[in-house]
Parts: C-alpha cells; sequence; structure tokens
C-alpha cells in the first residue's frame, strides 16, 4: 500500500462518517433552503403587477407596463373599489392617483416621465449590492472554516481519546492521517459550497434576476476558489494540531481559542473595514483574510490585474509555513496521552522524527 | 530463521525517568507470551516500542532476526491499552476501515471480518454503533479489530480486563487458534490467574527491568523451594524435631516445611509413616503469584 492510497483510505472514512451525521446533512439542508430563499424567494412573493382601476381611457403606458387595468364607470366606483382591496390603485381623470396607504411603484413608474439616464462610471454598484457581497464572501469563508474546522479538531480527538490513533499509526505514518484529514475537510467544505452556489445561481435564474450582477460576480467567485481552498487547508492544519493537543472533545474549545481568533479576527476587520480602502488592501494580502477581502475589492474594481496572483502568492507560502508548524504540532502531541499537551511541548517533541529516522535507518 | 519477536537491550527514559533498562525477551512462533508487571513496571511502554508508536533511546526489535520495519508492524494486530474504537461507527465499517489501511484488499477484508464477526458472536450488532454495545461486546469488537488483518503477530495490551469468564473463554479460543497457526502472541496482563492458565512463556518486568523470563515450567521449576506439604491423621508437631527441616507452618494436623538441602524427602516420610497414616505428602509448587512477588521484589 502506497502512501496515495493510504490517505485515500483515510479521507474516505472521514468524508463517509460526515455524510451520514445528521448534524451534518441538516447543517448543509439548512444552507441551501437559506439560498433558494435568499435568491428565488422575494420576487416571487412581491407578487404580480398591481391592478388599477380607471376612469374613462386608459393611458397607454399603463398597458404597456403590464399592469392589470380595470375601467370602471366614475370616480365614486373607483373610490370604492379602492377602499374593497378589489384593486392596488384608481386613476382618475384629473390626473390623481387614489391608493390606501401607499401608492404602487409600478403604476406610479408607468405614468412618470422619467430623465435619460447616462452613467459616467458605470461600474459603480448598487449600495445594497456593495454591502451584500463582502458579507457573502466573509460569512462563507468564516463559517465554513470555523465549522469544518471544529470538525476535523473533533475528530482527531476522537482518535487520540480512544486510542485508535496507536492502531492507526502503527500501520500508517502521522503524516498521512494529518493530510488525509485535511483533504477529506477540503472536499467536503468544497462540495458543501459548491453545492450551495449551484443552488443560488440556479435560484437567480429562476427569479430572472439580472446577468449585469452575475457577470460582476463571477470574476469575484472565480478568484475566491483557489482563495478559499488554499485558505481553508492551511487553517485545517492548525484545527488538526489543536486537536491532537487535547485528549477529551470538551477540552478542544479551550485549546483552540488561538485557531478561532486567527478565523474571527479577519472576519470581523473585513466586515467593519470594508469601505476603507487602505485597510482593504492591506488585509486582501495578509494570509487569514486575503480569501475573503481580495474577492471584494475585485468585485469592486479596486484591484490591479496583478495583484490576486500577488495575494495568492502570499497565502500559498503562509499556508505551506501553517502546514509545517501544525504537522510538527500534531506530530508532537498525537501520541502524547497524559492530559492537555502545551504548543511548546509539542513543538519541542522529537519522538516522531526520531522514528521517522528509524524508519529511514532500515531502507 | 523461526518467526522470533525479539526486544533486544530496549532501553527507554521519559525525562529523568528511566522507564525501560535494557529489556530484552523473546516472543517465539506459536507460543502465548504472558508480560506480567504491576502498573508501571514499563509493560505499554514496551508495546507501544514495539508498535512503533514510541521510539527506544537504545537497543532494537527484531522479527525473524532483522530489525522490525513499518512493513513488518502492518502485519502486527495490536490492541491497545484503555482501548476502543470509533465511538460512532458499526463494527462492521471499522473492521473494513482497519484491514483496508493495514494493506488488505476489500474482498479480503469483508472475509475476515464476516468470519470473525460469528466467531465472536457479534452478528446481530455488527450493524450498530459500537457505542451501543455492551462493555463485554466492546471487548469482542476490540479483538477482531486486532485480527482483522489475519496478522503475523499479536500485541494484546490486558486483552482480558474486563471481560466476563466466558468472554475471556471465547478470546482464549480465538488466541488458541492463532498460536495454532505458527502466530507468535505477546500480552500483558495483570490477571495472575489467568496468565498462569493461559501462558506458555512468561516475562516478568519491574521497574523498567527484566526479572525472569522463560518457559512456564521453567520458571517454575527455577523458583521451586525444596518445600513440602504433609498431612497425617494425628498430629504432626514432632516434624519440628526432625534433623533438617524448618516448619513453615503448622496446624494440627498439616504442616509445611522446607527441607536442609543434604535432608531426603523420603526420609521424613519413612518418619511419618512410623507414626500412624499418611494422609498427603508431595512438594509444594510456588503459584505464579508467589514466583512473581518473589522476583518482582
Amino acid at each position: 500500500m502506497n502512501t496515495y492510497e493510504a490517505v485515500r483510505i483515510v479521507a474516505a472514512r472521514e468524508i463517509r462518517v460526515k455524510l451520514r451525521d445528521k448534524a451534518f446533512l441538516f447543517g448543509t439542508l439548512f444552507f441551501l433552503l437559506f439560498a433558494v430563499a435568499g435568491t428565488a424567494l422575494p420576487p416571487l412573493l412581491a407578487g404580480g403587477p398591481s391592478s388599477v382601476a380607471v376612469v374613462g381611457q386608459a393611458p397607454a403606458a399603463l398597458t404597456a407596463a403590464g399592469l392589470d387595468v380595470r375601467p370602471v364607470a366614475d370616480e365614486a366606483a373607483a373610490r370604492a373599489q379602492v377602499r374593497a382591496g378589489d384593486v392596488d390603485a384608481a386613476l382618475l381623470t384629473d390626473g390623481t392617483l387614489v391608493a390606501m396607504t401607499d401608492a404602487p411603484g409600478d403604476v406610479e413608474n408607468a405614468l412618470s416621465t422619467r430623465p435619460t439616464v447616462e452613467l459616467l462610471d458605470p461600474s459603480a454598484l448598487d449600495p445594497v449590492l456593495s454591502f451584500l457581497v463582502p458579507l457573502f464572501f466573509a460569512v462563507v469563508f468564516f463559517f465554513t472554516s470555523l465549522t469544518f474546522g471544529l470538525q476535523i479538531a473533533q475528530s482527531v480527538t476522537e482518535e487520540k481519546q480512544t486510542r485508535v490513533v496507536e492502531i492507526l499509526v502503527a500501520s500508517v505514518p502521522v503524516r498521512v492521517l494529518l493530510t488525509g484529514k485535511v483533504l477529506a475537510g477540503a472536499v467536503l467544505a468544497m462540495g458543501q459550497i459548491a453545492l450551495i452556489a449551484i443552488v443560488a445561481l440556479a435560484g437567480m435564474r429562476i427569479a430572472g434576476t439580472g446577468s449585469e450582477l452575475v457577470s460582476a460576480l463571477t470574476p469575484a467567485i472565480g478568484w475566491f476558489l483557489p482563495f478559499f481552498v488554499v485558505g481553508f487547508v492551511m487553517l485545517a492544519a492548525l484545527w488538526a494540531a489543536v486537536g491532537a493537543l487535547v485528549n477529551r472533545q470538551e477540552d478542544i474549545n479551550a485549546a483552540s481559542m488561538p485557531v478561532q481568533l486567527a478565523v474571527m479576527l479577519p472576519f470581523f476587520a473585513v466586515m467593519m473595514l470594508g469601505d476603507n480602502p487602505t485597510a482593504m488592501k492591506v488585509l486582501s494580502y495578509v494570509p487569514f483574510s486575503s480569501p475573503s477581502a481580495m474577492p471584494v475589492r475585485l468585485f469592486h474594481g479596486d484591484a490591479a490585474a496583478w495583484e490576486p496572483f500577488a495575494a495568492l502568492g502570499v497565502l500559498v507560502v503562509g499556508a505551506v509555513v501553517t502546514l509545517a508548524v501544525g504537522a510538527r504540532i500534531y506530530e508532537g502531541s498525537l501520541l502524547r496521552t497524559n492530559g492537555r499537551t502545551s504548543m511548546a511541548a509539542a513543538w519541542r517533541d522529537r519522538e516522531a522524527r526520531r522514528l521517522a529516522e528509524l524508519d529511514a535507518q532500515q531502507v | 530463521m523461526t518467526k522470533v519477536l525479539r526486544l533486544d537491550g530496549v532501553s527507554r527514559r521519559f525525562g529523568d525517568r528511566q522507564v525501560l533498562d535494557e529489556v530484552s525477551f523473546d516472543v517465539a512462533e506459536g507460543r502465548m507470551t504472558g508480560f506480567v508487571g504491576a502498573n508501571g513496571a514499563g509493560k505499554t511502554t514496551s508495546m507501544r516500542i514495539i508498535m512503533g508508536v514510541l521510539a527506544p533511546d537504545g537497543g532494537e526489535v527484531t522479527w525473524q532476526g532483522a530489525r522490525l520495519t513499518r512493513a513488518d508492524r502492518r502485519r502486527i494486530g495490536y490492541m491497545p491499552e484503555e482501548r476502543g474504537l470509533y465511538p460512532k461507527m458499526s463494527l462492521r465499517d471499522q473492521l473494513d476501515y482497519l484491514g483496508r489501511l493495514h494493506g488488505l484488499g476489500r474482498d479480503a477484508v469483508r472475509r475476515n471480518a464476516e468470519h470473525l464477526i460469528e466467531w465472536l458472536g457479534l452478528g446481530e450488532r455488527a450493524g450498530d454503533p459500537v457505542e451501543n454495545l455492551s462493555l463485554g461486546n466492546q471487548q469482542r469488537a476490540q479483538i477482531a479489530a486486532a485480527l482483522i488483518h489475519d496478522p503475523d503477530i499479536l500485541v494484546l495490551d490486558e486483552p482480558f480486563s474486563g471481560l466476563d469468564p466466558i468472554a475471556v473463554d471465547t478470546v482464549v479460543d480465538v488466541l488458541r487458534d492463532r498460536t495454532r497457526r505458527g502466530v507468535p502472541v505477546l500480552f500483558s496482563s495483570h490477571q495472575l490467574d489467568v496468565v498462569e492458565r493461559l501462558c506458555d512463556d512468561l516475562v516478568i518486568i519491574a521497574g523498567g527491568r527484566i526479572r525472569a523470563a522463560g518457559s512456564r515450567a521453567s520458571l517454575r521449576a527455577d523458583h521451586t523451594l525444596p518445600r513440602y506439604a504433609l498431612t497425617v491423621d494425628g498430629d504432626a508437631g514432632w516434624l519440628r524435631d526432625e534433623p533438617g527441616v524448618r516448619l513453615i507452618d503448622l496446624d494440627g494436623a498439616h504442616a509445611v516445611f522446607d527441607l536442609a538441602p543434604d535432608a531426603d524427602d523420603q526420609r521424613v516420610l519413612a518418619a511419618a509413616l512410623a507414626r500412624g497414616p499418611v494422609r498427603a505428602f508431595g512438594p509444594v509448587t510456588p503459584s505464579l503469584a508467589e514466583i512473581f512477588r518473589e522476583v518482582a521484589q
């Protein structure tokens, strides 16, 4: 059995266990419903075109706007129908629009003459979207790296707590276990996000959301994927390391505090400093925040073409360093069974290296 | 080369505590070797070094004369101390996982798993999460996990602790089946009566040093004192004045005594018969517990 095969077997178990886990399945289902609700429902809930009672000749603009036009005999009848709720509004002969609490927007729009608009900076985006899109990237990265990361830590601790790990390391090297777990987490996280993205895009299509938005989002999402994968793997190695430090599930929370901060602080920074270009520029290069900050800058068109490459390069270097640190702590603590291991003790532990040296001598 | 698992001068310290000091012993082909010692004597550390979970500071572990490699270790069936399996996985899934990690193909794993599940009487529970099994069944599940890849060597840390007598018999049957096929079995235990009943060879460890090692019979012979027990009809108090006899215990008609090296047991028997009927007379063989107490001091 070669290393690749061993990693695959380890990762396959992690994935199989997760796919049978009710909490994971319900969580995914919840996200999917949320995606459907967020994209497809609002236009559907808004209902069809408004109905309007018209006294006399109906202006062509109303029918052209696709409104439900109902001719009525006189002003009194028109007012009565509005009051009874049979129509949303009534148009009188003098041009007055009668409605109950406020005038339906589509009727008002159809009747008003609007100036011709010429935008000098057509990329300037809807302020609502400018708020929602950064939120989306930050939340997706935050939640997936937190929930999947925590699950990686729990799975490591479970093996340590039950001593299954001793059986495992007797047959496969410690790094194979670590690789398998991180890989399984990345596959599951990517799968979940892809599923949500597909459902959200399908929802937008059903709801007929404008293609301008979809095309504005494409480069941001396209870059988000590599940033997400590298950022996720970087954090996953740290989660596995803190999982190996403790012997009991109850201790994971306390031991993982540094990693939790490494996930949360960048999240809040991106959320709060979103409209500060200098801060965002810095955040888009810092490894822990670049997976959410760089796609936001790309979405706003603030980043030069070379910048995502540079930031991704920085992130890859950060991930390599973090993987090395995480792997060393994981190896240094996984087989220490007496209580909680401190990071420093795990860092200094030489057991894994000595075993590897013994293995190497034989070849 | 015979199939011998050998520890050769293995030492290990944790901080400034010497946990193993030049530990050497053999686990021979087709033999059940009992590994006995008090808590903290070094049993688990020795086993973890065999399994490559810990590195020795000095010495080595060999298999058939060559240093034990990772590939060899994959052929060991191991049961760690304070064991457990994945609590939420079914026994069948765990056996599949562990078998495959040990390098077996899917079909071979399935065949071995069904065989073990049936043999250990776990058929109805094999699909349930292991955490829902009774304690005894969890132990049996653990045995199945150690045997799933048809190991060439078995290393079992306290395989009998917490087992009811019926489960002990089941496990013994399974292990005997392996030794018949030539598999060397090393098992630790603090239940000396179980070890006494099961083991062919015995290794006694105390304070990180091997105090005694060898076949059960030879150990017993080595530690048998010139001690005798005598039961007569009357009072055995006359033994006190018999030359070469040192009385250990006297209870009316029953006496236990040691003989001086030059004294003759048959002469004492003749003396007893001269005084009346003798109901029992013979050498006293020490129990394993007594040998252990003697050598482990």
